[in-house]
Protein backbone atom coordinates (compact mmCIF):
# COMPACT_ATOMS: atom_id res chain seq x y z
CA UNK A 1 0.00 0.00 0.00
CA UNK A 2 1.81 3.02 -1.37
CA UNK A 3 -0.26 5.98 -0.82
CA UNK A 4 1.96 8.26 1.34
CA UNK A 5 1.05 11.09 -1.04
CA UNK A 6 -2.69 10.91 0.59
CA UNK A 7 -1.32 12.85 3.31
CA UNK A 8 0.25 15.98 1.74
CA UNK A 9 -3.41 17.77 1.81
CA UNK A 10 -3.53 16.92 5.69
CA UNK A 11 0.15 18.24 5.64
CA UNK A 12 -0.44 21.53 3.52
CA UNK A 13 -3.24 21.98 5.92
CA UNK A 14 -1.61 21.84 8.98
CA UNK A 15 1.57 23.84 7.55
CA UNK A 16 -0.75 26.79 6.64
CA UNK A 17 -3.11 26.72 9.56
CA UNK A 18 -1.34 25.49 12.33
CA UNK A 19 2.77 26.00 11.46
CA UNK A 20 3.07 29.07 10.03
CA UNK A 21 0.25 30.57 12.88
CA UNK A 22 2.90 30.17 15.37
CA UNK A 23 5.57 31.50 13.29
CA UNK A 24 3.57 34.37 13.34
CA UNK A 25 2.94 34.43 16.98
CA UNK A 26 6.98 34.47 16.88
CA UNK A 27 7.66 37.01 14.51
CA UNK A 28 5.28 39.58 15.98
CA UNK A 29 6.92 38.58 19.56
CA UNK A 30 10.55 39.43 18.37
CA UNK A 31 9.50 41.99 15.07
CA UNK A 32 8.62 45.16 14.73
CA UNK A 33 7.87 47.14 11.52
CA UNK A 34 8.51 50.89 11.58
CA UNK A 35 9.14 53.19 9.13
CA UNK A 36 12.51 52.35 8.55
CA UNK A 37 12.08 48.90 7.65
CA UNK A 38 11.48 45.99 9.87
CA UNK A 39 13.86 45.71 13.05
CA UNK A 40 14.36 43.01 15.73
CA UNK A 41 13.64 44.24 19.13
CA UNK A 42 13.08 42.66 22.54
CA UNK A 43 10.92 45.18 24.29
CA UNK A 44 7.67 43.08 24.02
CA UNK A 45 9.33 40.13 25.67
CA UNK A 46 10.82 43.04 28.30
CA UNK A 47 7.57 44.14 28.95
CA UNK A 48 6.04 40.87 30.19
CA UNK A 49 8.24 40.66 32.70
CA UNK A 50 6.76 44.39 34.07
CA UNK A 51 6.04 44.01 37.77
CA UNK A 52 2.23 44.21 37.21
CA UNK A 53 2.04 41.72 34.05
CA UNK A 54 4.20 39.70 36.56
CA UNK A 55 1.94 39.55 39.10
CA UNK A 56 -1.08 39.06 36.19
CA UNK A 57 0.88 35.83 35.34
CA UNK A 58 1.50 34.88 39.12
CA UNK A 59 -1.92 35.59 39.87
CA UNK A 60 -3.12 32.78 37.03
CA UNK A 61 -0.69 30.34 37.77
CA UNK A 62 -1.71 30.47 41.71
CA UNK A 63 -5.65 30.16 40.98
CA UNK A 64 -4.48 27.12 38.74
CA UNK A 65 -2.51 25.69 41.37
CA UNK A 66 -5.56 26.33 43.73
CA UNK A 67 -8.16 24.93 41.45
CA UNK A 68 -5.93 21.79 41.06
CA UNK A 69 -5.44 20.78 44.17
CA UNK A 70 -9.17 21.31 44.71
CA UNK A 71 -9.81 19.07 41.83
CA UNK A 72 -7.26 16.53 42.98
CA UNK A 73 -8.68 16.55 46.92
CA UNK A 74 -12.52 16.18 45.29
CA UNK A 75 -11.79 13.83 42.48
CA UNK A 76 -9.91 11.24 44.05
CA UNK A 77 -12.12 9.99 46.17
CA UNK A 78 -14.72 10.12 43.41
CA UNK A 79 -12.35 7.93 40.74
CA UNK A 80 -12.50 5.36 43.42
CA UNK A 81 -15.43 4.91 44.22
CA UNK A 82 -16.30 4.80 40.04
CA UNK A 83 -13.66 2.21 40.17
CA UNK A 84 -14.77 -0.12 43.13
CA UNK A 85 -15.86 -3.39 42.66
CA UNK A 86 -18.78 -2.60 45.18
CA UNK A 87 -20.33 -0.14 42.77
CA UNK A 88 -23.93 -1.55 41.08
CA UNK A 89 -24.43 0.00 37.54
CA UNK A 90 -21.33 1.38 36.69
CA UNK A 91 -21.58 2.14 33.68
CA UNK A 92 -24.57 4.34 34.05
CA UNK A 93 -22.74 6.06 36.63
CA UNK A 94 -19.75 6.99 34.85
CA UNK A 95 -22.19 8.10 31.50
CA UNK A 96 -24.24 10.44 33.98
CA UNK A 97 -20.54 11.83 35.71
CA UNK A 98 -19.17 12.54 32.05
CA UNK A 99 -22.69 14.25 30.62
CA UNK A 100 -22.46 17.72 32.16
CA UNK A 101 -18.82 17.99 30.43
CA UNK A 102 -20.75 17.75 27.49
CA UNK A 103 -22.38 20.87 27.78
CA UNK A 104 -21.09 23.82 26.74
CA UNK A 105 -18.60 25.02 29.17
CA UNK A 106 -19.71 28.48 28.61
CA UNK A 107 -23.38 27.36 29.49
CA UNK A 108 -22.19 26.03 32.65
CA UNK A 109 -19.99 29.27 33.74
CA UNK A 110 -23.82 31.00 33.09
CA UNK A 111 -25.23 28.72 35.55
CA UNK A 112 -23.18 29.89 38.58
CA UNK A 113 -23.21 33.73 37.37
CA UNK A 114 -27.01 32.85 38.13
CA UNK A 115 -26.14 31.12 41.01
CA UNK A 116 -23.81 33.46 42.59
CA UNK A 117 -25.70 36.59 41.96
CA UNK A 118 -26.90 38.93 45.05
CA UNK A 119 -30.26 37.94 45.04
CA UNK A 120 -29.71 34.65 43.09
CA UNK A 121 -30.62 31.21 44.32
CA UNK A 122 -28.44 30.18 46.78
CA UNK A 123 -28.64 33.62 48.63
CA UNK A 124 -32.62 33.41 48.52
CA UNK A 125 -32.40 29.86 49.97
CA UNK A 126 -29.72 31.23 52.92
CA UNK A 127 -32.29 33.47 53.68
CA UNK A 128 -35.71 31.25 53.57
CA UNK A 129 -33.45 29.55 56.35
CA UNK A 130 -32.53 32.87 57.88
CA UNK A 131 -28.56 32.40 57.26
CA UNK A 132 -26.06 34.95 56.32
CA UNK A 133 -26.10 35.42 52.64
CA UNK A 134 -22.41 35.14 50.75
CA UNK A 135 -21.35 36.97 48.33
CA UNK A 136 -18.70 35.45 46.04
CA UNK A 137 -20.01 36.67 42.68
CA UNK A 138 -16.77 38.90 41.30
CA UNK A 139 -14.25 37.37 43.43
CA UNK A 140 -10.82 35.35 43.30
CA UNK A 141 -13.49 32.49 45.17
CA UNK A 142 -16.23 32.60 42.88
CA UNK A 143 -13.25 31.87 39.61
CA UNK A 144 -11.72 28.91 41.65
CA UNK A 145 -15.28 27.49 41.92
CA UNK A 146 -16.16 27.98 38.52
CA UNK A 147 -12.81 26.25 37.58
CA UNK A 148 -13.18 23.38 39.67
CA UNK A 149 -16.90 22.66 38.41
CA UNK A 150 -15.74 22.94 34.77
CA UNK A 151 -12.20 21.06 34.97
CA UNK A 152 -13.32 18.45 38.01
CA UNK A 153 -14.05 15.64 35.26
CA UNK A 154 -10.71 16.44 33.70
CA UNK A 155 -9.30 15.10 36.66
CA UNK A 156 -11.45 12.18 37.93
CA UNK A 157 -11.52 10.49 34.74
CA UNK A 158 -7.91 9.66 33.91
CA UNK A 159 -7.14 8.62 37.57
CA UNK A 160 -10.96 6.40 37.33
CA UNK A 161 -9.14 4.79 33.86
CA UNK A 162 -5.81 3.77 36.52
CA UNK A 163 -7.75 2.74 39.48
CA UNK A 164 -10.01 0.12 37.40
CA UNK A 165 -6.93 -1.41 35.86
CA UNK A 166 -4.88 -2.11 38.70
CA UNK A 167 -5.02 -5.78 39.23
CA UNK A 168 -7.00 -6.68 42.48
CA UNK A 169 -4.51 -9.27 43.26
CA UNK A 170 -2.22 -7.25 44.22
CA UNK A 171 -3.81 -5.04 46.34
CA UNK A 172 -5.19 -8.77 47.93
CA UNK A 173 -1.57 -9.49 48.44
CA UNK A 174 -1.06 -6.44 50.42
CA UNK A 175 -3.84 -7.43 53.12
CA UNK A 176 -3.10 -10.51 53.17
CA UNK A 177 0.56 -9.72 54.06
CA UNK A 178 -0.96 -7.54 56.77
CA UNK A 179 -1.44 -4.21 55.73
CA UNK A 180 -4.08 -2.28 57.01
CA UNK A 181 -6.61 -0.51 54.23
CA UNK A 182 -4.46 2.96 55.23
CA UNK A 183 -0.95 1.61 54.44
CA UNK A 184 -2.41 -0.28 51.52
CA UNK A 185 -3.33 2.62 49.88
CA UNK A 186 -0.52 4.99 50.37
CA UNK A 187 1.77 1.95 49.81
CA UNK A 188 0.00 -0.03 47.00
CA UNK A 189 -2.69 2.08 45.51
CA UNK A 190 -1.92 5.44 45.53
CA UNK A 191 1.73 4.68 44.25
CA UNK A 192 0.12 2.56 41.26
CA UNK A 193 -2.53 5.27 40.16
CA UNK A 194 0.19 8.01 39.87
CA UNK A 195 0.41 8.02 35.89
CA UNK A 196 -3.65 8.92 36.01
CA UNK A 197 -3.01 11.63 38.79
CA UNK A 198 -0.77 13.02 36.95
CA UNK A 199 -2.73 13.61 33.16
CA UNK A 200 -5.23 14.76 35.50
CA UNK A 201 -3.16 17.34 37.10
CA UNK A 202 -2.02 18.10 33.14
CA UNK A 203 -5.69 18.52 31.78
CA UNK A 204 -7.13 20.79 34.67
CA UNK A 205 -4.09 23.00 35.02
CA UNK A 206 -3.78 23.93 31.35
CA UNK A 207 -6.78 25.05 30.66
CA UNK A 208 -7.22 26.45 34.17
CA UNK A 209 -4.28 29.00 33.37
CA UNK A 210 -5.35 29.87 29.82
CA UNK A 211 -8.95 30.61 30.34
CA UNK A 212 -10.44 34.14 30.18
CA UNK A 213 -13.68 33.26 29.74
CA UNK A 214 -14.23 31.97 33.63
CA UNK A 215 -12.22 35.03 34.87
CA UNK A 216 -14.28 37.15 32.61
CA UNK A 217 -18.04 35.65 33.76
CA UNK A 218 -17.45 35.12 37.29
CA UNK A 219 -14.70 37.36 37.52
CA UNK A 220 -16.09 40.60 36.54
CA UNK A 221 -14.80 42.81 33.92
CA UNK A 222 -11.79 43.97 35.79
CA UNK A 223 -10.24 40.94 36.79
CA UNK A 224 -7.34 40.19 34.45
CA UNK A 225 -5.87 36.42 34.22
CA UNK A 226 -3.18 35.84 31.62
CA UNK A 227 -5.98 35.03 29.12
CA UNK A 228 -7.48 38.05 30.21
CA UNK A 229 -4.79 40.30 29.13
CA UNK A 230 -3.82 38.29 25.65
CA UNK A 231 -7.37 38.62 24.72
CA UNK A 232 -7.16 42.16 25.88
CA UNK A 233 -4.01 42.96 23.59
CA UNK A 234 -5.74 41.68 20.36
CA UNK A 235 -9.25 42.62 20.95
CA UNK A 236 -9.02 45.85 22.49
CA UNK A 237 -5.46 46.98 22.32
CA UNK A 238 -4.74 46.21 19.15
CA UNK A 239 -0.99 45.51 20.54
CA UNK A 240 -0.20 42.50 19.23
CA UNK A 241 3.87 42.51 19.52
CA UNK A 242 2.55 41.96 23.53
CA UNK A 243 0.01 39.96 23.09
CA UNK A 244 1.97 37.32 21.27
CA UNK A 245 5.12 37.71 23.58
CA UNK A 246 2.70 37.20 26.06
CA UNK A 247 1.36 33.89 24.16
CA UNK A 248 4.70 32.59 23.57
CA UNK A 249 5.89 32.88 27.40
CA UNK A 250 2.52 31.17 28.14
CA UNK A 251 3.49 28.15 25.45
CA UNK A 252 6.85 28.42 26.79
CA UNK A 253 6.01 27.99 30.57
CA UNK A 254 3.15 25.08 29.99
CA UNK A 255 5.68 23.14 27.47
CA UNK A 256 8.15 23.46 30.03
CA UNK A 257 5.44 21.94 33.40
CA UNK A 258 4.20 19.49 30.74
CA UNK A 259 7.95 18.01 29.95
CA UNK A 260 8.47 17.73 33.90
CA UNK A 261 5.44 16.01 34.86
CA UNK A 262 5.40 13.44 31.89
CA UNK A 263 9.10 12.95 32.47
CA UNK A 264 7.59 11.41 35.21
CA UNK A 265 5.16 9.61 33.73
CA UNK A 266 6.79 7.35 32.06
CA UNK A 267 4.34 5.01 30.97
CA UNK A 268 1.27 6.85 28.96
CA UNK A 269 -1.69 4.44 30.13
CA UNK A 270 -3.37 7.64 32.08
CA UNK A 271 -3.23 9.58 29.08
CA UNK A 272 -6.69 8.09 27.77
CA UNK A 273 -9.89 9.71 28.60
CA UNK A 274 -12.62 6.99 27.50
CA UNK B 1 -20.97 2.55 57.23
CA UNK B 2 -18.47 2.49 53.93
CA UNK B 3 -21.13 2.20 51.80
CA UNK B 4 -23.24 4.89 53.06
CA UNK B 5 -20.57 7.09 52.94
CA UNK B 6 -19.68 6.13 49.44
CA UNK B 7 -23.25 6.99 48.72
CA UNK B 8 -23.55 10.35 50.15
CA UNK B 9 -19.66 11.36 48.05
CA UNK B 10 -21.24 10.09 45.04
CA UNK B 11 -24.43 12.10 45.53
CA UNK B 12 -22.77 15.13 46.65
CA UNK B 13 -20.39 15.12 43.84
CA UNK B 14 -23.74 14.86 40.95
CA UNK B 15 -25.40 17.31 42.88
CA UNK B 16 -22.58 19.74 42.73
CA UNK B 17 -22.54 18.81 38.60
CA UNK B 18 -25.95 18.76 38.33
CA UNK B 19 -27.51 21.67 40.19
CA UNK B 20 -26.30 24.72 38.22
CA UNK B 21 -27.73 22.63 35.02
CA UNK B 22 -31.07 21.82 36.30
CA UNK B 23 -31.74 25.55 38.42
CA UNK B 24 -30.71 26.80 34.13
CA UNK B 25 -32.99 24.09 33.34
CA UNK B 26 -36.22 24.82 35.70
CA UNK B 27 -35.90 28.40 35.06
CA UNK B 28 -36.06 28.76 31.46
CA UNK B 29 -39.77 28.05 32.13
CA UNK B 30 -40.58 30.75 34.61
CA UNK B 31 -42.77 33.12 33.66
CA UNK B 32 -41.09 36.12 36.02
CA UNK B 33 -37.99 37.50 34.18
CA UNK B 34 -36.43 38.29 37.55
CA UNK B 35 -34.65 34.93 38.58
CA UNK B 36 -35.53 34.78 42.26
CA UNK B 37 -39.27 33.83 42.28
CA UNK B 38 -41.07 31.83 40.37
CA UNK B 39 -44.01 33.29 38.74
CA UNK B 40 -45.78 30.24 37.01
CA UNK B 41 -45.12 28.19 34.39
CA UNK B 42 -44.48 29.49 30.93
CA UNK B 43 -42.77 28.32 27.43
CA UNK B 44 -42.61 31.69 26.32
CA UNK B 45 -38.88 32.04 26.08
CA UNK B 46 -38.90 29.09 23.83
CA UNK B 47 -40.92 31.56 21.26
CA UNK B 48 -39.31 34.30 21.90
CA UNK B 49 -36.19 32.38 21.34
CA UNK B 50 -36.71 31.80 17.91
CA UNK B 51 -38.05 35.27 17.44
CA UNK B 52 -34.71 36.81 18.15
CA UNK B 53 -32.50 37.10 14.65
CA UNK B 54 -29.71 37.17 16.47
CA UNK B 55 -29.97 33.97 18.15
CA UNK B 56 -31.51 32.22 14.83
CA UNK B 57 -28.72 33.65 12.95
CA UNK B 58 -25.84 32.13 15.16
CA UNK B 59 -27.85 28.71 14.92
CA UNK B 60 -27.60 29.40 11.72
CA UNK B 61 -23.98 29.57 11.11
CA UNK B 62 -23.29 27.26 14.30
CA UNK B 63 -24.83 24.48 12.03
CA UNK B 64 -23.93 25.23 9.16
CA UNK B 65 -20.29 25.63 10.00
CA UNK B 66 -20.18 22.41 11.87
CA UNK B 67 -21.24 20.59 9.04
CA UNK B 68 -19.19 21.58 6.46
CA UNK B 69 -16.21 22.05 8.68
CA UNK B 70 -16.44 17.83 10.12
CA UNK B 71 -17.04 16.78 6.35
CA UNK B 72 -14.09 18.40 4.99
CA UNK B 73 -12.19 17.62 8.51
CA UNK B 74 -13.65 13.84 7.62
CA UNK B 75 -12.12 13.78 4.51
CA UNK B 76 -8.64 15.56 4.39
CA UNK B 77 -8.15 13.33 7.71
CA UNK B 78 -9.15 10.07 6.40
CA UNK B 79 -7.00 10.39 3.66
CA UNK B 80 -3.91 11.53 5.90
CA UNK B 81 -4.54 8.55 8.10
CA UNK B 82 -4.37 6.22 4.93
CA UNK B 83 -1.32 7.63 3.73
CA UNK B 84 -0.17 7.72 7.58
CA UNK B 85 -0.36 4.00 8.07
CA UNK B 86 2.30 3.19 5.05
CA UNK B 87 4.10 6.35 6.23
CA UNK B 88 7.40 4.90 8.46
CA UNK B 89 10.59 6.25 9.84
CA UNK B 90 10.82 10.50 10.75
CA UNK B 91 8.09 11.30 8.01
CA UNK B 92 5.40 8.99 10.50
CA UNK B 93 6.83 10.60 13.43
CA UNK B 94 6.51 14.18 12.21
CA UNK B 95 3.07 13.93 10.94
CA UNK B 96 1.93 12.46 14.25
CA UNK B 97 3.72 15.09 16.37
CA UNK B 98 1.81 17.63 14.27
CA UNK B 99 -1.29 16.22 14.74
CA UNK B 100 -0.88 16.47 18.66
CA UNK B 101 0.58 19.83 18.44
CA UNK B 102 -3.21 21.46 18.19
CA UNK B 103 -4.31 18.93 20.95
CA UNK B 104 -1.29 20.25 22.91
CA UNK B 105 -1.68 23.69 22.59
CA UNK B 106 -3.86 25.71 24.21
CA UNK B 107 -7.23 27.45 22.91
CA UNK B 108 -6.44 30.64 22.82
CA UNK B 109 -3.16 30.42 21.42
CA UNK B 110 -4.58 28.84 18.54
CA UNK B 111 -7.23 31.09 18.46
CA UNK B 112 -4.58 34.46 18.34
CA UNK B 113 -2.40 33.02 15.83
CA UNK B 114 -5.47 32.15 13.22
CA UNK B 115 -6.63 35.51 13.93
CA UNK B 116 -2.55 36.87 13.05
CA UNK B 117 -2.80 34.74 10.34
CA UNK B 118 -5.84 35.86 8.67
CA UNK B 119 -5.19 39.62 9.25
CA UNK B 120 -1.99 39.24 8.00
CA UNK B 121 -2.72 38.04 4.57
CA UNK B 122 -5.69 40.04 4.30
CA UNK B 123 -8.17 37.69 4.94
CA UNK B 124 -12.14 39.60 6.40
CA UNK B 125 -12.80 37.88 9.42
CA UNK B 126 -15.88 35.92 9.02
CA UNK B 127 -17.89 33.12 8.17
CA UNK B 128 -14.83 31.43 5.92
CA UNK B 129 -12.13 32.55 8.43
CA UNK B 130 -14.08 30.65 10.72
CA UNK B 131 -14.87 27.80 9.08
CA UNK B 132 -11.04 27.45 8.17
CA UNK B 133 -10.60 27.27 12.02
CA UNK B 134 -12.90 24.46 12.67
CA UNK B 135 -11.83 22.43 10.23
CA UNK B 136 -8.19 22.89 11.76
CA UNK B 137 -8.73 22.07 15.04
CA UNK B 138 -11.40 18.84 13.96
CA UNK B 139 -8.67 17.32 12.02
CA UNK B 140 -6.17 15.50 14.54
CA UNK B 141 -9.74 14.11 16.03
CA UNK B 142 -10.51 12.32 12.85
CA UNK B 143 -7.25 11.23 12.34
CA UNK B 144 -7.00 9.66 15.65
CA UNK B 145 -10.13 8.36 15.08
CA UNK B 146 -9.50 6.63 11.95
CA UNK B 147 -6.28 5.23 12.83
CA UNK B 148 -6.84 2.30 15.47
CA UNK B 149 -9.22 1.04 12.47
CA UNK B 150 -6.84 1.28 10.14
CA UNK B 151 -4.19 -0.61 12.45
CA UNK B 152 -6.89 -3.28 12.80
CA UNK B 153 -7.11 -4.86 9.02
CA UNK B 154 -4.30 -6.29 7.62
CA UNK B 155 -3.11 -5.77 4.42
CA UNK B 156 -3.63 -9.13 3.03
CA UNK B 157 -7.20 -8.37 2.47
CA UNK B 158 -6.11 -5.22 -0.01
CA UNK B 159 -3.48 -7.10 -1.59
CA UNK B 160 -6.05 -10.34 -2.30
CA UNK B 161 -8.30 -7.73 -3.58
CA UNK B 162 -5.23 -6.34 -6.06
CA UNK B 163 -4.67 -9.90 -6.92
CA UNK B 164 -8.56 -10.36 -8.02
CA UNK B 165 -7.81 -7.82 -10.37
CA UNK B 166 -8.99 -4.99 -8.43
CA UNK B 167 -7.74 -1.68 -9.81
CA UNK B 168 -5.62 -0.05 -5.92
CA UNK B 169 -8.86 2.54 -6.46
CA UNK B 170 -11.42 -0.17 -6.32
CA UNK B 171 -9.55 -2.37 -3.57
CA UNK B 172 -9.86 1.08 -0.93
CA UNK B 173 -13.04 1.49 -1.92
CA UNK B 174 -15.09 -1.91 -1.48
CA UNK B 175 -12.56 -3.51 0.93
CA UNK B 176 -10.48 -0.69 3.11
CA UNK B 177 -13.37 2.02 3.63
CA UNK B 178 -15.73 -0.41 4.61
CA UNK B 179 -13.86 -1.52 7.22
CA UNK B 180 -12.83 1.86 8.51
CA UNK B 181 -16.09 3.39 8.14
CA UNK B 182 -16.90 3.09 11.72
CA UNK B 183 -13.75 5.16 12.58
CA UNK B 184 -14.82 7.33 9.92
CA UNK B 185 -18.01 8.04 11.38
CA UNK B 186 -16.97 8.52 15.34
CA UNK B 187 -14.50 11.24 13.94
CA UNK B 188 -17.09 12.80 11.75
CA UNK B 189 -19.37 13.13 15.26
CA UNK B 190 -16.22 14.01 17.64
CA UNK B 191 -15.45 16.76 14.88
CA UNK B 192 -19.25 17.58 14.67
CA UNK B 193 -19.63 17.91 18.58
CA UNK B 194 -15.97 20.04 18.92
CA UNK B 195 -17.77 22.63 16.25
CA UNK B 196 -20.60 23.08 18.20
CA UNK B 197 -19.11 23.64 21.24
CA UNK B 198 -16.26 26.07 20.43
CA UNK B 199 -15.88 28.73 21.61
CA UNK B 200 -12.49 30.27 22.21
CA UNK B 201 -11.23 29.52 18.72
CA UNK B 202 -14.49 31.12 17.13
CA UNK B 203 -13.95 33.94 19.37
CA UNK B 204 -11.26 35.43 18.03
CA UNK B 205 -11.40 34.13 14.14
CA UNK B 206 -14.98 35.72 13.50
CA UNK B 207 -16.14 39.06 12.71
CA UNK B 208 -17.77 41.32 10.67
CA UNK B 209 -21.51 40.21 12.10
CA UNK B 210 -21.07 36.54 12.41
CA UNK B 211 -21.28 34.64 15.35
CA UNK B 212 -22.46 31.11 16.63
CA UNK B 213 -24.08 30.18 19.69
CA UNK B 214 -21.51 29.74 22.29
CA UNK B 215 -20.35 33.49 20.87
CA UNK B 216 -24.01 34.85 21.54
CA UNK B 217 -24.23 33.19 24.99
CA UNK B 218 -20.98 34.78 26.18
CA UNK B 219 -22.26 38.17 24.78
CA UNK B 220 -25.74 37.91 26.30
CA UNK B 221 -23.93 36.69 29.68
CA UNK B 222 -21.84 40.15 29.93
CA UNK B 223 -25.01 41.97 29.07
CA UNK B 224 -26.92 40.64 32.05
CA UNK B 225 -29.05 37.37 32.98
CA UNK B 226 -31.58 36.59 30.10
CA UNK B 227 -34.35 33.61 30.35
CA UNK B 228 -33.57 33.38 26.70
CA UNK B 229 -30.29 31.57 27.10
CA UNK B 230 -31.86 29.30 29.81
CA UNK B 231 -34.19 28.66 26.89
CA UNK B 232 -31.95 28.22 24.51
CA UNK B 233 -29.40 26.05 27.07
CA UNK B 234 -31.72 23.54 27.46
CA UNK B 235 -32.40 22.78 23.82
CA UNK B 236 -28.62 22.58 23.42
CA UNK B 237 -28.37 20.20 26.71
CA UNK B 238 -31.37 18.00 25.10
CA UNK B 239 -29.65 17.60 21.63
CA UNK B 240 -26.15 16.95 23.32
CA UNK B 241 -27.76 14.40 25.23
CA UNK B 242 -29.26 12.93 22.07
CA UNK B 243 -26.10 12.96 20.20
CA UNK B 244 -24.24 11.77 23.03
CA UNK B 245 -26.98 8.48 23.66
CA UNK B 246 -26.40 8.14 19.62
CA UNK B 247 -22.54 7.60 19.78
CA UNK B 248 -22.57 5.56 23.04
CA UNK B 249 -24.88 2.87 21.33
CA UNK B 250 -22.51 3.17 18.11
CA UNK B 251 -19.48 2.53 20.53
CA UNK B 252 -20.57 -0.27 22.66
CA UNK B 253 -22.08 -2.01 19.21
CA UNK B 254 -18.59 -1.69 17.89
CA UNK B 255 -17.02 -3.60 21.44
CA UNK B 256 -19.54 -5.96 20.97
CA UNK B 257 -18.67 -6.57 17.57
CA UNK B 258 -14.75 -6.57 18.49
CA UNK B 259 -15.36 -9.01 21.31
CA UNK B 260 -16.95 -11.55 19.40
CA UNK B 261 -13.85 -11.13 16.67
CA UNK B 262 -11.71 -11.69 19.50
CA UNK B 263 -13.24 -15.18 21.06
Amino acid sequence: MKRKFLTTPYMLWMLIFTIIPLILVFYFSFFESGPDGIKFTTEYIERVFEPIYLKVIFRSFALAVISTIFCLVLGYPMAMILASRELKRRDFLIVLFVVPMWMNFLARTYAWMTLLENNGIINQILMALSLPTISILYTDKAVILGMVYNFLPFMVLPIYSVLSKIDRSIIEAAEDLGANPLRTFFKVIFPLSLPGVLSGIIMVFMPAVTTFVISRLLGGGQYMLIGNLIEQQFLTTGDWGFGSSLSLILMLILLLTMGIMSKTDKDREGGRFF
Amino acid sequence: MKSFLMRSYTFLIFFFLYAPILVLMLFSFNESKSRGHWGGFTLKWYVELFQDSQIVSALYYTVTIAIIASIVATIIGTLAAIGLTNMRGLPKVITLNLTYLPLLSPDIVMGISLMLLFIFVKLNLGFLTMLLAHITFSLPFVIFSVLPKLRQISEDTYNAALDLGATPFEAYKKVILPQISPGIVTGFLLAFTMSIDDFVVSFFTTGSGVSNLAISIYSMARRGINPKINALLTLMFICIMLLLVFVNYRMSKEDNKERRVDN
